[in-house]
């Protein structure tokens, strides 16, 4: 906690016009003595803000889950048991069953795969595809900066529900076409962003000193300029994945992401609906696991936020 | 007489400012710069010397006008025909905050013109060219794997200067590289940059609106003011007897840190310089000059020859 | 704790002579960090006569900045001033109520800073801006606001101020604009003015105009504070200067004295490498190494590790404020002047002359 106020006194001296004598007063007396490295860095986040180091232990354990899913339950995905339907939480059945008889444990373990990898895959896609021409457009500017934001902007413009069903509807269901949809939809904002981080790192000097040695376009974009939107970048990613998981859960809500017998969290809430009054955990579960997943992105994005960003704004 | 490394002629330079305005930020600049000498382009900011910098690094294209490297022009070459001169031309900034690569390691950042350059075979030659280059700026070895936000202001410019000195150019354009540091680290610097001078050849622009360091460390001294060059000569010449009414102001006007010659009040210039977006008509200093005639407000004054100097000024004939 | 006494002692004898209108005790100020307490000040005194200009002078990280600070509250958590006392025309400042103390702010003191850009309210008037500074601390009508604003906007020396009252900060050149934040602060004619760094971002030929105008304010019986690493407008400007390192005054003295006979190796060094700059040498003198991490001062008198006279005694020993002759003090453990513990004698030399 202490070391967070420390840098926000550097940054308020600091942010006074650079001191043209030299670092201010406070960052000299910094222990500057080794490199930070991306384990240091992460040891200084988890000191500095508890919560996001939670975050990212639970988010790794949600990801052990996923993997363990076969070992972590005797059941399986689509086990069904019609004598033991809509069964509150009992010994035998941890969180219950479903109104096929099968264990919402077990559909949680399995549909957490779906939902997890469907908020990880496709953001990362996204972020790569939206940083690559995000950074381009910035750079080159011209033509490339006209056509590709104009595409980002038409993508930016449609309701992203709207579009989302009707890629999904022309496509069909399917783990692969949410794959894709989710990438299209959010690869503009990505854009936008890494545009503008392009945009106020062109004019740095060291740009400008990368430019006078005589590097290439390209290895300024990926040396230069990519490393120094990351910070950006990560954090964005942190926010983003709640985001897709969200709309996962609501596509195979409305019956456009994946199919019965198929497990995921989103779909589990839709097929619970039915069931409020007498089966309430059918939904609630699987609501409860959303809600566990996207605070935990969040909170582990400020978390780096924190650690990332103000380091690299002084610069 | 030292041959003519670079050579500029009539450059301009205009950045638009609005629907019909521009800043004329240098207009009609001519310079030379020989082997192995420095040349020290002094200015109060905003008077274009920056800009002339960048141009003469071919980070900004001219509106019109020449530059020649060894008599070769060079002006409209694309970026990838300049690269043969790259290597000789190198520069160290004015920011040592801004001007190294936050996520790059001291070994990186050094290291980009040599693998730019394709200059070593192997990783290893490499490293040990950029540890022999540490230890010429006097940067300790344990640096190598360190991060720019680690070191102090007079580090990081030790850095810039190893990178700049890293292809072995033969002229370095310095833009005010220790106007951010405190006086005696600036001191370093300055002995640093001389001692590179003498022992490798290096030629040097050196930019900058301290006239004390200008002084120091330049052969000839070149004053800009509102994107025009007013005076030229060899140094000492200039300071001790400066020819233009704006280079003797200038000289008057630095603050002496010497508190009994505090009473002295030689003939100031009023006001201030004024913007470079509609600079005066005639000759530009003319508002503020207490010496100016009927004649400086109607025509330019031209750069003319007086044995080693050149003035522009109305009062020389 | 001699050094407190002795400190008082002197202070107290000054006093008697000449009205000080801020005199600052031993002043302590620092943060906590992860291996103890940084001490950015450590025991800092100093004093600003009535209608003379101090100067405070050190390199980047020496404290001067943190000492103004202090002086006008804004020293935020987690620093904090751990002790000392800031006294205004006798009344002590650290222990006052935080209401009173904030409305001496802007009323009686008053500071201007470095980059006058980043104080200007970029889309308000300037002409708005200085009413604004009267009417918070005095009740008095738009029409007399303005009227005072005009007023001193003149005596700030704003060319044309009827015009420039309604100019936004960005039509104005650097010079302008400080002299707007000089008529801001003087518009309710504070006993103090503090000036942290007011003429670095200006043009030469601007710097020499703002120095010699904040003499004029200096005349009119504002005690100013003039902090600045340049001794060139130090030179032009001050009564007397106090010089700082790593958190310390080292010395002190009337501003002839300093330049003249500069004792503490620190000055001695400072002067010497702006005055080599100009005297045509070779190779520039400079002070070995750099300034040193407040987190890990070493041990004994702070610049000792770079100090060509140091004794084994000053790497042990931490050294107090002594004087040395009226008015002059330094922190040093040399017994004499110019006789280093057990050493031979150094040469006086005058090294502010050309």
């Amino acid at each position: 906690m202490l070391r967070k106020k420390e840098k926000q006194i550097v940054s308020d001296f600091e942010h006074r016009k650079a001191d043209p004598a030299g670092p201010s007063e406070i960052s000299e007396a910094y222990d500057l003595g080794e490199a930070e490295t991306f384990g240091k860095l992460m040891l200084r986040m988890f000191r500095e803000n508890k919560l996001s180091a939670v975050s990212l232990l639970v988010i790794l354990l949600m990801i052990l889950c996923t993997i363990l899913a076969p070992v972590l339950t005797p059941y399986g995905e689509t086990d069904m048991d019609l004598l033991n339907r809509l069964q509150p939480p009992s010994g035998d059945h941890w969180l219950g069953t479903d109104e096929g008889g099968r264990d919402v444990l077990t559909r949680l373990l399995y549909g957490s795969r779906v939902s997890l990898m469907v908020g990880i895959v496709p953001t990362l896609l996204s972020m790569v595809l939206g940083a690559l021409l995000g950074v381009m457009a910035g750079y080159f500017g011209k033509w490339t900066d006209t056509v590709i934001m104009r595409l980002a902007d038409i993508v930016l413009a449609f309701p992203s529900m709207l579009l989302a069903m009707v890629i999904m509807y022309t496509l069909g269901g399917g783990l692969f076409n949410v794959f894709l949809t989710l990438t299209l939809m959010n690869w503009g904002s990505v854009a936008r962003i890494a545009r503008s981080e392009t945009l106020r790192l062109k004019k740095s000097e060291f740009v400008e000193a990368a430019r006078s040695i005589g590097v290439s376009k390209w290895k300024i974009i990926f040396r230069h300029i990519l490393p120094n939107c990351l910070p950006t970048l990560i954090v964005l990613f942190t926010l983003n994945v709640p985001a897709a998981i969200l709309t996962e859960s609501s596509l195979s809500f409305l019956g456009l992401g994946i199919q019965p017998p198929g497990a995921s969290w989103g779909l589990m809430v839709n097929m619970g609906r039915q069931f409020l009054y007498n089966a309430p955990w059918l939904s609630f579960v699987p609501s409860a696991a959303i809600m566990v997943a996207v605070l935990s992105f969040n909170f582990l994005g400020d978390g780096l936020r924190d650690v990332l960003d103000p380091r690299l704004r002084k610069q | 007489m030292s041959e003519v490394l670079m050579e500029a002629r009539n450059l301009v330079k205009d950045f638009p400012a609005g629907r019909h305005r521009a800043v004329h930020a240098v207009s009609d600049v001519s310079l030379e710069l020989q082997e192995g000498k420095t040349l020290g382009l002094v200015g109060e900011s905003g008077c274009g010397k920056s800009t002339l910098g960048r141009m003469l690094m071919h980070l900004i294209p001219p509106d019109s006008g020449e530059i020649l490297i060894r008599g070769t022009p060079v002006t409209g070459l694309s970026d990838a025909d300049f690269m043969k001169y790259r290597r000789m031309l190198q520069m160290v900034f004015q920011d040592p905050y801004a001007s190294l690569n936050p996520r790059m390691s001291v070994r990186s950042l050094i290291a980009e013109p040599l693998e730019t350059y394709r200059l070593h075979e192997s990783r290893q030659e490499t490293t040990r060219h950029v540890l022999e280059l540490m230890s010429t700026v006097g940067l300790p070895e344990e640096f190598l794997h360190r991060y720019p936000h680690q070191f102090s202001g007079g580090q990081r410019q030790r850095i810039a200067i190893a990178r700049a000195l890293a292809p072995d150019p033969d002229l370095i354009i310095c833009d005010e590289p220790v106007s951010a540091l405190d006086v005696s680290v600036q001191n370093q610097i300055l002995n640093l940059l001389k001692s590179l001078q003498q022992s490798r050849g290096l030629a040097f622009l050196f930019i900058s609106h301290d006239l004390s360091v200008v002084r120091f460390i330049s052969d000839r001294t070149a004053v800009m003011y509102l994107g025009k060059i007013c005076e030229t000569g060899p140094t000492e010449d200039v300071f001790r007897e400066p020819l233009h009414p704006y280079t003797r102001f200038l000289t008057a006007s630095v603050p002496m840190p010497d508190p009994h010659r505090r009473q002295e009040r030689p003939k100031m210039a009023a006001g201030e310089m004024p913007s470079p977006i509609s600079p005066p008509a005639g000759c530009r200093f003319h508002p503020r000059c207490p010496y100016a005639m009927p004649e400086c407000s109607r025509t330019e004054p031209e750069l003319r020859r007086c044995g080693e100097r050149q003035v522009a000024c109305h009062l020389e004939k | 704790m001699e050094e407190a006494l002795i400190q008082e002692k002197v202070l107290n004898k000054e006093n008697l002579s000449q009205e000080k209108t801020l005199v600052i005790e031993n002043l302590c100020a620092g943060f906590p960090a992860r291996r103890g307490e940084v001490r950015v000040l450590d025991h800092v005194s100093l004093s600003v006569p009535k209608g003379k200009i101090t100067g405070l002078v050190g390199e980047s990280g020496c404290g001067k900045s943190m000492t103004a600070r202090a002086v006008m509250n804004l020293i935020r958590h987690p620093g904090r001033v751990t002790g000392g006392r800031i006294l205004l025309e006798g009344r002590d400042l650290l222990s006052m109520r935080k209401k009173e103390r904030r409305m001496l702010q802007g009323r009686e003191i008053a500071m201007i800073f470095q980059d006058p850009m980043s104080s200007l309210n970029p889309v308000m008037k300037v002409g708005k801006q200085v009413d604004e500074a009267v009417l918070v601390h005095e009740h008095v009508t738009h029409a007399e606001a303005k009227r005072r604003t005009l007023e001193m906007l003149e005596a700030a020396g704003v060319p044309d101020p009827e015009r420039r009252y309604h100019s936004y900060p960005h039509q104005l050149s650097g010079g302008l604009r400080q002299r707007i934040m000089i008529a801001m602060a003087m518009v309710c004619r504070p006993k103090l003015l503090i000036a942290d760094e007011p003429t670095t971002a200006l043009d030469v030929t601007v710097e020499a105009q703002i120095l010699d105008l904040m003499k004029e304010m200096s005349a009119k019986g504002t005690a100013v504070l003039l902090i600045s690493h340049n001794l060139g407008a130090i030179a032009r400007v001050c009564d007397d200067v106090s010089v700082m390192y790593a958190g310390k005054i080292v010395e002190q003295a009337d501003i002839c004295t300093l330049f003249d006979r500069p004792r503490h190796p620190y000055t001695r060094g400072l002067l010497s490498a702006v005055s080599s700059l100009r005297d045509g040498s070779e190779v520039l003198s400079v002070i070995p190494g750099h300034v040193p991490n407040l987190a890990r001062l070493p041990a004994g008198c702070s610049f000792s590790p770079r100090c060509s006279c140091r004794g084994k005694e000053c790497m042990e020993k931490t050294p107090e404020m002594r004087e040395i002759s009226p008015g002059h003090r330094i922190r040093c453990l040399w017994e004499e002047p110019g006789k280093k513990p057990g050493e031979k004698e150094l040469e006086t030399e005058g090294l502010a002359a050309e």
